[in-house]
């Protein structure tokens, strides 16, 4: 049984139609892709699979469990956490505090008000090796807003991973990053995939395909293609895309 | 903002400060031309400002309304008091568990929006409680109010403690000053204060790593309300009085002027600063001019424009300037020290 699953997936706005009858899986311990075009969905598909918007019509399966409808709180406690493609940082704290709200042993508290959470110093700890994993060791201290971009990037995915997540989800993780700052990326991401399950949705082609074992194609609110990344580049519409690239 | 990184000790340096330079006002205030009853109500004000800064400066929701608790606290109070026959602490307790009550049901109504629709759905209910105050005549007296609430003595351990005198009931509302401080200092350096604190930077982030955004807005109004009734029920004691202005919309600008003024948007502190640059203001400005107010709103306007954090906004950044220059500012983490 798959991890993840959605079945028939329809979302409109309005009059537009903006997912219609998507259908998606993700297996465990994999990392896997989506992509398209700007405009084809992707974002809308990945806010409806978190529980951001409610679906009009269909079924979202986390586990086994129909999870449609529920809020992201109810979604994220049942270990499914997220990246946002714009950043959505806790911009007036430090690093570590940011990494801090979000570790599971914190939330389980949340409602003492007399627990000093200074000294908590395996939360600390805990909070660190979460930034040491995304390369951000030495910068605990540093104020979130003063980080630089790249790293902001890196924060963002602590974010979603301090939840000690089943499965994580990133929105865009490379937007904005420059050719160097997506390898560094790649890299870390690389690493991840050995220790969870991943769904990246991504327009940059070239990064998807170094790092997913499945990719999903979606246009028009549609899923147009699926296979794993070597299937994918016979595909004529990857081929008619700017995939080109890719061989080069 | 100190780092969750710092230890909170129970009772710090500024509170011993503000405490201690609190409670000994006997032995100066009239020296430099002042008055016990001055202390009192900015004690008073202390209170009742932390308890709106819980929700400004710690949570990022703007309560414009927050008179309507202030009264609600002070009403409840006289008329416990006169028609219950309450004494001093079962009044209180009242004031406080009515006002908490009411909170939890207007936080119910506000909890899912944020911005400028929570303020002005916390002005709209504030209006609504200002008019039952008026309107209701056989309850509350009307425009003119409640009139002759006693302050009635203490009773403690078999012991009866007369209040009567401004001193003695400056200092039983030092102790309560003391523990409102304390216990909200303990609340903002919580995982619950954390969480609030994440809230007011990034409520839809909040809610996806987990924490359920909409409750701790409840619970936070509903301790807000809770304190600003006890400030208001001390005020009516205060006072030896209660009346429609204490709930007015006046009143709750004047804890919003309060609290930015001091700077409670950055620091614990500014609310403490704010009560008492304002009421000192008030008083010392008032006493050469009749519109004092106007001087003061001017006053407010330029601290907006040119100092936004306020006093205690300035005071940290002079401190960081200074740190700065000591020693150029690492990002790492240090080995784990204690720091008061």
């Amino acid at each position: 049984m798959a991890l993840f699953e959605a079945r028939d997936l329809h979302k409109r706005f309005g009059d537009q139609v903006v997912l219609e009858n998507i259908s998606l899986s993700f297996e465990e311990g994999q990392l896997s892709g989506i992509m398209g075009p700007n405009g084809a969905g992707k974002t809308t598909c990945f806010n409806v699979l978190t529980g951001r918007y409610k679906p009009d019509r269909g079924q979202v399966l986390f586990g086994g469990e129909d999870i449609t409808g529920q809020s992201p709180r109810q979604i994220a406690r049942k270990g499914l956490s997220r990246s946002f493609q714009i950043m959505n940082l806790f911009d007036d704290d430090s690093a570590i505090d940011n990494i801090l709200v979000a570790l599971p042993r914190v939330r389980e508290h949340a409602w003492s008000m007399v627990r000093d959470l200074g000294r908590d110093s395996a939360a600390h700890d805990e909070a660190a090796e979460v930034l040491a994993r995304v390369g951000l060791a030495g910068k605990e201290l540093t104020p979130c807003k003063r980080l630089a971009y790249g790293e902001r990037r890196a924060l963002e995915i602590g974010l979603a991973l301090a939840a000690k997540p089943r499965l994580l989800f990133l929105d865009e993780p490379t937007a904005g990053l420059g050719v160097e700052g997506s390898a560094r990326l790649a890299e870390l991401i690389g690493e991840l995939k050995r220790q969870l399950s991943i769904v990246i949705i991504e327009h940059d082609m070239r990064f998807l395909f170094g790092l997913a074992d499945r990719i999903s194609v979606i246009h028009w609110g549609q899923v147009i293609a699926e296979g794993t990344p070597t299937e994918l580049r016979d595909n004529p519409w990857v081929q008619r895309s700017n995939l080109g690239a890719l061989d080069t | 903002m100190s780092s969750l990184l710092r230890p909170a000790p129970l009772i710090t340096a500024p509170m011993l400060v503000t405490l201690t330079l609190l409670a000994s006002t006997p032995l100066w205030l009239n020296a430099v031309g002042l008055y016990q009853y001055l202390a009192l109500e900015i004690a008073i004000w202390m209170i009742f400002a932390l308890a709106h800064n819980l929700l400004l400066g710690h949570g990022g929701l703007p309560s414009f309304g927050h008179g309507a608790y202030f009264g609600l606290g002070a009403y409840a109070l006289g008329l416990l008091q006169q028609r219950a026959g309450a004494g001093l602490l079962l009044g209180l307790l009242g004031a406080v568990l009515l006002t908490a009550l009411l909170g939890a049901l207007v936080a119910a109504f506000i909890s899912h929006r944020r911005g400028i629709y929570y303020a002005l759905l916390t002005i709209a209910f504030g209006q609504v409680l200002w008019f039952v105050a008026i309107k209701w005549h056989t309850v509350t007296g009307g425009e003119d109010g409640l009139m002759g609430i006693k302050r009635l003595p203490l009773e403690l351990f078999g012991q009866q403690l007369s209040l009567e005198s401004n001193h003695a009931f400056f200092y039983f509302v030092l102790v309560l000053l003391a523990l409102v401080l304390i216990g909200l200092w303990r609340l903002v350096h919580s995982p619950f204060g954390r969480v609030l604190r994440a809230i007011k930077q990034n409520e839809m982030r909040a809610a996806f790593i987990g924490h359920n955004v909409w409750l701790v807005k409840w619970i936070a109004f509903v301790i807000s309300a809770a304190i600003s009734g006890l400030a208001g029920g001390l005020f009516a004691l205060a006072q030896q009085s209660a009346y429609p202005n204490v709930m007015s919309l006046h009143n709750s600008g004047f804890v919003v002027m309060m609290v930015l003024i001091g700077g409670g948007l950055v620091s614990f502190w500014g609310p403490v600063i704010g009560a008492l640059i304002f009421i000192l203001a008030r008083d010392l400005l008032g006493a050469y001019t009749e519109t004092w107010l106007l001087w003061y709103g001017l006053l407010f306007i330029a601290m907006v424009l040119f100092q936004p954090d306020g006093v205690a906004g300035a005071w940290q950044a002079w401190r960081a300037r200074r740190r700065a220059r000591s020693h150029s500012a690492g990002g790492a983490l240090p080995a784990r020290t204690k720091e008061a």
